[in-house]
């Protein structure tokens, strides 16, 4: 058996908007590290014998993908998912890293919480794990957790996501003691009394299907109030899951202020509407909810002039327990590692989103905000870079999905775009070619 | 009515699904039922040895008896299962107890549930029928029929009247239906009540709002006053009864607004005094207790009609 040297990725479009580059050529991968980039060039073969050569042509070469936003459910409803089966459909859907949310059980609050998540993460090995600290302790939004000890153990940001920080006093004291550790801080911006037992998006499909609504504006209202304590406290902020044309105006005015914001959304709300829901469908049902045709232009909108800085799944695996009930009693949310990729891609084709925003959105801003490696294909830099096959088109079936839990509003559809090849530091966690 | 008119209902989960055809025909099915009730021997063969089984999550006494009744003079077997919890709170899923029933083969089933869409559910799991005898905020089919039949019958049409719903819209599945059905019909519809309770986007349903009572009742053909409920006081949605009754209720002199010879009608159980008064409930436009014999009617000519189709 010889030993393979390094990974060299032919002729594919190399997309690297961290660096300006934007060409087709070649790009060598040894010892897990990118040593070689060829924008418009070749490198040959030379002295390596033993490379694994990649034909990339009509492919886009681009820096791993990152996605700021999952539940992997790990600790705690490992019937969901697990770190090992979530990372597993992170590297199937394109990404080498993930952000997992603290909303576990136990929530992760502590150190202790942290580093079994890190333990899971690298005995599995199949993608970067960022695990973001709870804001406050439990979640339960009454005193601060330790961020100190938990960025020690490895956390990169804080967030209480699941639920929204309803003290304004202890959403400006995380702001402020966040600084201390240089940490972010990541809102999930909802008014519980406005939005409460509500199950979908208010308005027309609600009241025709007699279902309980959230409104807009609970979630305007609450990033009205997170921007303000942003530009009080200074401190940056970002705000999780953008689902309504108004957050994206607010967010846009507050980034001409000067406000230090960035912001993400989920593909489901630049993808679907509310009428997703029409049939009792509880693969439809999220919060913040699915909204209408006006908030999906808005968002995509914001996707393109910068008003939204980054594409997150929300990914949130729920067995059929969870789902197969009535619509008022189904859990909230839906997985999303591996249909991020050809439901972006459906913005480049047809919504005037550039290969390189798509990039930006899914790697580089990521990397920014959460201020961690990637984003990048730089020599010298850990190789962490995705393939994808712009024109391949799949049916996304039920057996395809690596995550444990199957609850996508997308299964069976017919998608076009994904990724092909995923590489973690050198090391390929996912070839298309072999499944 | 086309001439190639057929019924092609296996389920009766809403009025939304159903044709300006399909309703016609159902209500003409019910009136020609509607004599049997009145037979001596209230019972004709039709649906012997079928197997009928109420599935009720919330308490309810007049839908279910009547369902009951309907299903018996149509000579069907019955059977009741009533649970005050959801199934959820039973530990068993919904899915599950509908299942349990299935293997026991019953010809159809009737459910009534607190959640919207739960015989939707219910349809996409298990083969037997299902008739929607009220689930949630949404639809209340049988009573939206019963309510058309009853207008029919006293005015000989639909189209054209204009029927105005008064009070807790947002929280009534009988509004839903007769919003639907009656627009469907060629009604005008207006609703009013405290704009608490009036739902978003109504409009999309087929109704107009009109947030004064007096105006919504202005030359009405038919007044449908609804249930108020005293949960809406602790939801913040009502500071009161007394406050209801005063400006939302109708009385005497709210209805001089509508035609001289407008129907009033209530789905029941009327809180007296709040949402109406007795002097027009047991007054001479109220048609109330029609609708009680008509709901026994309609719900053979569904029972009939779906199991037609099974
Ligand atoms: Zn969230």
């Amino acid at each position: 058996m010889t030993l393979i040297e390094g990974l060299l990725l032919k002729n594919g479009r190399i997309i690297d908007p961290a660096n300006a580059v934007d060409r087709k050529g070649d790009l060598l991968i040894q010892d897990g590290k990118i040593v070689a980039v060829s924008p418009g060039g070749r490198i040959s073969r030379g002295r390596h014998r033993n490379l694994a050569v990649y034909d990339c042509a009509g492919k886009w070469v681009v820096p791993g993908l990152i996605d700021m936003h999952v539940h992997l459910r790990e600790p705690g409803e490992e019937y969901k998912e697990t770190v090992e089966s979530g990372t597993r459909a992170a590297a199937a859907g394109g990404f080498t890293a993930v952000a997992c949310m603290p909303n576990t059980r136990p929530v992760n609050d502590n150190q202790s919480v942290t580093r079994l998540i890190l333990e899971k993460a690298q005995a599995a090995a199949h993608a970067r794990v960022y695990p973001v600290g709870a804001i406050s302790k439990g979640s339960n939004g009454e005193t601060l957790a330790e961020y100190g000890e938990m960025q020690q153990a490895g956390i990169v940001a804080i967030s209480d996501d699941g639920r929204p920080v309803i003290n304004s006093q202890l959403m400006r004291r995380a702001l402020e003691y966040a600084g201390n550790f240089n940490l972010p801080v990541i809102s999930h911006a909802e008014d519980p009394a406005l939005s409460r037992n509500g199950v979908m998006n208010e308005g027309a499909i609600s009241t025709m299907l007699g279902l309980r609504g959230i409104p807009t504006a609970a979630e305007e209202i609450m990033i009205f109030r997170e921007l303000a304590l942003a530009e009080y406290t200074g401190r940056p902020l970002h705000i999780a899951h953008v689902s309504t044309a108004e957050s994206v105006a607010l967010i846009r005015r507050a980034k001409d202020r000067g406000c230090r914001v960035t912001a993400e959304t989920a593909p489901h709300y630049f993808t679907l509407t509310e009428e997703a829901v029409l049939s009792y469908n509880t693969l439809a049902k999220m919060n913040p909810p699915l909204r209408t045709a006006a908030d999906v232009a808005a968002i995509r909108q914001g996707l393109l002039d910068g008003s939204l800085d980054a594409i997150a799944t929300d990914h949130a695996p729920h067995s059929t327990m969870e789902k197969e009930v009535e619509f008022d009693l189904a859990a909230n949310g839906i997985i999303g590692l591996e249909t991020a990729v050809p439901l972006t891609m459906a913005l480049v084709r047809e919504h005037g989103l550039s290969p390189a925003r798509m990039v930006e959105l899914l790697s580089v801003n990521p990397a920014r905000i959460l201020g961690v490696a990637g984003g990048s294909l730089a020599t010298g830099r850990p190789a962490d870079v995705t393939v994808i096959d712009p024109e391949l088109e799949f049916c996304y079936t039920e057996e395809m999905v690596v995550s444990k839990s199957k609850n996508s509003p997308f299964l069976n559809q017919q998608l076009k775009g994904r990724a092909v090849l995923t590489i973690l530091d050198g090391r390929i966690t996912f070839n298309a070619a072999e499944i | 009515m086309r001439p190639d008119y057929r019924f092609t209902h296996k389920h009766i989960l809403g009025i939304d699904h159903l044709s300006c055809d399909d309703i016609e025909h159902i209500l003409q099915v019910a009136e020609s039922f509607k004599e049997i009730s009145s037979r001596s021997i209230k019972k004709v063969p039709t649906l012997r040895g079928k197997t009928v089984v109420s599935l009720f999550f919330e308490p309810s006494t007049r839908t279910r008896l009547s369902f009951e009744i309907a299903a018996k003079r149509l000579s069907a077997d019955t059977f009741a299962i009533t649970t005050a919890s959801s199934s959820a709170t039973k530990g068993e899923s919904l899915i599950d107890t509908a299942k349990n029933l299935e293997a026991m083969n019953p010809d159809i089933i009737i459910m009534r549930n607190a959640i919207s869409g739960s015989p939707h559910l219910l349809t996409r799991h298990i083969k037997t029928s299902v008739i929607n005898a009220g689930d949630g905020t949404h639809e209340h089919p049988s009573q939206g029929l019963l309510d058309l039949m009853t207008v029919k019958e006293h005015k000989q049409r639909i189209k054209g009247l204009k029927l105005a719903i008064i009070g807790d819209i947002a929280h009534s599945r009988v509004a839903h239906s007769n919003i639907i059905g009656f627009s469907k019909m060629g009604a005008s519809v207006t609703v009013s009540g405290p704009a608490t309770l009036i739902p978003r986007n109504v409009e999309r349903l087929g109704a107009t709002v009109c947030l004064s009572v007096r105006e919504a009742i202005r030359d009405a053909d038919v007044v449908m006053p609804l249930r108020i409920q005293m949960e809406r006081q602790n939801d913040a949605l009502l500071p009161s009864f007394k406050e209801y009754a005063a400006f939302f209720g109708i009385n005497r002199q709210t209805l001089e607004a509508a035609r001289p010879d407008a129907l009033v009608m209530h789905p029941g159980p009327i809180n007296r005094g709040v949402e109406l008064t007795p002097d027009v409930a047991d007054g001479s436009r109220s048609v109330i207790l029609d609708q009680v014999a008509n709901g026994v009617a309609i719900r053979m000519a569904l029972l009939y009609l779906v199991l037609g189709n099974a």
